[in-house]
C-alpha cells in the first residue's frame, strides 16, 4: 500500500515573466524513487527547489504528509537536499560538515558523534572524518554530501543532478549507491537529472517535464516502450520514426502502411481513421536487418556503422532518402558480424514491437533539446 | 642579455630598498647629522620615547587606526553583503558612489569633510578624525569583501538553510568564517591607510587629538630629525609585524 508523502497541485511560477511551472500538479508516494528528467531549462530544477523551499510558487499549494508546506522556510522543512555541486562548507572537516544539521537540531554531543559516525560509515568514509572537503575526490565530496544530507533522517531527500560532476565510471558506482542506500533508508528520493540512462536504470517512476509541464508520468518502462508523445519519445532513449498510414479499421485491429509495407497492428488508444497519418515508432534495439535478397523488408544501404562493444549501431538509408537507426547485439552464432559501408540490407522489425503515436502538429526537437538529449547518451 | 636583465631588476629594488634600509640605519646613527655616521646608539629611540607629545600621538594614531578599521569593516561587510545578496533600487548608484569615493581626490574629500562637520558645528578631534577615516576606508572594505563573496558559491547558504540553520545561524556558522579572509584584509588595508593618512587629517583634526602622521609632518617642516629615523623604523617593524600575522591567519585558515 503506497501513502501520499508529498503532493503538488497547481504549481505556477514564473522568472522575469518567462514561465517556468504552469498549473502543475503532482504526487509523490511514501518511499519511492522518482525522477524529474527533462532537458535544460524545462523546470525540473525549479520544483526541486520548490520542494526544499527555496523558491515560491506564484500559484498553488504542496502538502507534506497532509501539512501544507508551501509558505514554510527551507530549514523548517524535514527534507534535505543534495547539491548538484555538493556545497560542502569549505571551511569545517568532514565530521563538522556531517554534522551541522545535527547541531542545528541542538542534539547532545554523544548522539551526534555517533549519528555522524553511522551516515560515514554508511558512505564508506569512515576513516576521513577529519579532512576539509578540498582534500576528497569528487566522489568522496559526493558520499560526504550525501551523507550530510541523510543523517538528519528526513523524510524525503532531493537530489540535484548529484551526478553530473562526475566521470562515467565513479557516476555507474554512484547510481548502484545511491539505490543501495534509498533500499536501507527507505526515504523517497526525488532525483533530478537530463541523463535518461540515469533515470531510466534508477526510478520508480519518471516524470517528464517539457517547458513547465509534465509530459508523462510513468514506470521507466512505460515512458521507454509506450511513451504518450512525441517529445517523450525522443527524448527518452533514440527512436525511429516512420511515416504510417491507416488503411483498415477492423475492430481492434488496423492496417497501416508503412513504407509500403502493410502491416496489421493492435489499435491504438488514441482515435484512428481511415487515411490518417500517424507515427509508427521503433526503437534503434527494435530493428532487424535482414540479407538484400530477403523477401521481407524495405531495401536500403548502411551509411553509417558504430562497434559499440556489445553492439554493433548502424544508419541505413531507405530508398526514400529517410534514415534508420538500428541497433543489433552480437550473438554467438556470429559474434563477428559487421557491415562495410553503402553496403545494401533491407529492413524490417518484429510484429507487434512497434508503437504508434498521433501526429501532433509535428515540432521537431529545438537545438537546446537535441544538444540536452546528446549529452544524456554520453 | 641575461646579465641586463638581472640588474636592471637589481636597481629596482635598490631604489626600492635602499632608502628603507638607510632608515633603519641611520635611526641607529650617534650622529645628530643625517649624513655622517657617529657609531652605533639607541639615544633617539630613547629621546622619541621621552617625548610625551610623541608618544601619546602614536597612540592616537594607534586607536584612531584600530576603531577606524573596524567600524569600516563592519558597516563595509553589511554593505558588501547587501549589495552581493539582494536586488533594491539605487543599487547601482550606491555600488559606483563607493568608487567616487575612491576615486576623487583626497584633498576634495578633505574640504568636503571639514565643510560638513563645521556645518553641523563637530568639534574637530577624535570624532570627526574617526568619521573621515571611516569615510575613506569603507569603499576598500566593500570592495575587498565584494571581490571575495563574488567567488562564493551561492548554494552553501542554501545548504546551511536545509539543513536547519535560521538566516542568522547560516550567517555566522557559514558566510563569516568563509568570508574571513577577506574581512580579515579589508580590516589590515584600513588600519594602514588610517595610520598613514595626512591629507585628510590635516583638515579634520583638531588641537585636543594629535596624531602620528601629522606630528611627524610638522617636525620635519623645521628640519629632518633622527627622531623621526627611529619612528619610522618602528612603523616599519609594526606594519611588518602585522603583515606577517595576517599572513599566518590566512595559512591557517586554508588548512
Amino acid at each position: 500500500m503506497t501513502r501520499t508523502l508529498l503532493s503538488l497541485s497547481g504549481i505556477s511560477k514564473q522568472f522575469s515573466g518567462k514561465t517556468v511551472l504552469d498549473e502543475l500538479s503532482l504526487t509523490i508516494d511514501d518511499g519511492e524513487f522518482i525522477t524529474l528528467l527533462g532537458p535544460s531549462g524545462c523546470g525540473k530544477t525549479t520544483l526541486l527547489r520548490m520542494m526544499a523551499g527555496f523558491e515560491l510558487p506564484d500559484q498553488g499549494t504542496i502538502t507534506l504528509s497532509g501539512v501544507d508546506i508551501t509558505q514554510t522556510p527551507p530549514e523548517n522543512r524535514p527534507l534535505n537536499t543534495v547539491f548538484q555541486n555538493y556545497a560542502l562548507f569549505p571551511h569545517m572537516s568532514v565530521f563538522d560538515n556531517v554534522a551541522y544539521g545535527l547541531k542545528m537540531e541542538k542534539r547532545p554531543k554523544a548522539e551526534i558523534l555517533e549519528r555522524v559516525e553511522d551516515a560515514l560509515a554508511m558512505v564508506q568514509l569512515e576513516d576521513f572524518a577529519r579532512r576539509k572537503p578540498h582534500q576528497l575526490s569528487g566522489g568522496q565530496q559526493q558520499r560526504v554530501a550525501i551523507a550530510r544530507a541523510v543523517v538528519k533522517r528526513p523524510k524525503m531527500l532531493l537530489l540535484d543532478e548529484p551526478l553530473s560532476a562526475l566521470d562515467y565510471k565513479l557516476r555507474r558506482t554512484m547510481q548502484v549507491e545511491l539505490k543501495r542506500l534509498q533500499r536501507e533508508l527507505g526515504i523517497t528520493f526525488v532525483f533530478v537529472t537530463h541523463d535518461q540512462e540515469e533515470a531510466l536504470s534508477m526510478s520508480d517512476r519518471i516524470v517528464v517535464l517539457k517547458d513547465g509541464y509534465i509530459q508523462q508520468l510513468g514506470t521507466p518502462r512505460e515512458v521507454y516502450e509506450r511513451p504518450e508523445n512525441v517529445f517523450t519519445a525522443r527524448f527518452v532513449g533514440q527512436t525511429n520514426f516512420f511515416p504510417g498510414r491507416v488503411t483498415k479499421i477492423e475492430g481492434e485491429r488496423i492496417s497501416v502502411d508503412v513504407f509500403g509495407l502493410n502491416r496489421e497492428l493492435g489499435k491504438p488508444s488514441f482515435r484512428v481513421a481511415m487515411n490518417q497519418s500517424l507515427h509508427v515508432l521503433l526503437r534503434p534495439e527494435d530493428i532487424r536487418v535482414l540479407a538484400p535478397d530477403d523477401a521481407e523488408g524495405v531495401a536500403g544501404k548502411i551509411v553509417e556503422r558504430n562497434y559499440k562493444g556489445s553492439t554493433l549501431d548502424s544508419v541505413i538509408e531507405l530508398e526514400d532518402g529517410s534514415h534508420v537507426m538500428a541497433s543489433e547485439f552480437f550473438d554467438e552464432d556470429d559474434p563477428t558480424f559487421d557491415y562495410s559501408i553503402g553496403e545494401r540490407v533491407r529492413v524490417s522489425w518484429v510484429d507487434g514491437w512497434e508503437w504508434l503515436l498521433a501526429e501532433e502538429g509535428d515540432e521537431p526537437l529545438t537545438d537546446e533539446e537535441e544538444l540536452a538529449a546528446d549529452d544524456a547518451e554520453h | 642579455m641575461r646579465w641586463l636583465s638581472r640588474s636592471y631588476l637589481a636597481l629596482v629594488y635598490l631604489l626600492l630598498y635602499v632608502p628603507i634600509v638607510v632608515l633603519v640605519i641611520f635611526s641607529f646613527n650617534d650622529s645628530r647629522t643625517g649624513y655622517n655616521w657617529g657609531g652605533l646608539s639607541v639615544r633617539w629611540y630613547e629621546s622619541l620615547f621621552s617625548n610625551h607629545a610623541m608618544v601619546q600621538a602614536m597612540w592616537n594614531s594607534l586607536w584612531l587606526a584600530l576603531t577606524a578599521a573596524t567600524v569600516s569593516t563592519c558597516i563595509g561587510a553589511l554593505t558588501a553583503l547587501a549589495l552581493h545578496r539582494y536586488r533594491f533600487r539605487g543599487k547601482k548608484v550606491l555600488n559606483g558612489m563607493l568608487f567616487v569615493v575612491m576615486m576623487s581626490p583626497e584633498i576634495v574629500l578633505a574640504i568636503s569633510l571639514l565643510g560638513l562637520f563645521l556645518l553641523l558645528g563637530l568639534k574637530l578631534g577624535y570624532v570627526s578624525l574617526l568619521l573621515a577615516h571611516v569615510t575613506f576606508c569603507l569603499p576598500f572594505v566593500v570592495i575587498t569583501v565584494m571581490a571575495r563573496l563574488s567567488g562564493f558559491d551561492e548554494r552553501l547558504p542554501e545548504a546551511a538553510r536545509d539543513l536547519g540553520a535560521s538566516d542568522f545561524t547560516m550567517t555566522r556558522t557559514v558566510l563569516i568564517p568563509v568570508i574571513m579572509p577577506a574581512l580579515l584584509a579589508g580590516w589590515l588595508l584600513g588600519f594602514t591607510l588610517s595610520m598613514d593618512d595626512v591629507v585628510v587629517s590635516t583638515f579634520v583634526s583638531g588641537p585636543s587629538y594629535e596624531i602620528l602622521p601629522l606630528r611627524i609632518y610638522s617636525m620635519v617642516r623645521v628640519g629632518l630629525k633622527p627622531e623621526v629615523n627611529a619612528l619610522g623604523t618602528l612603523l616599519l617593524v609594526f606594519s611588518l609585524a602585522m603583515l606577517m600575522l595576517s599572513q599566518w591567519i590566512l595559512s591557517r585558515s586554508k588548512q
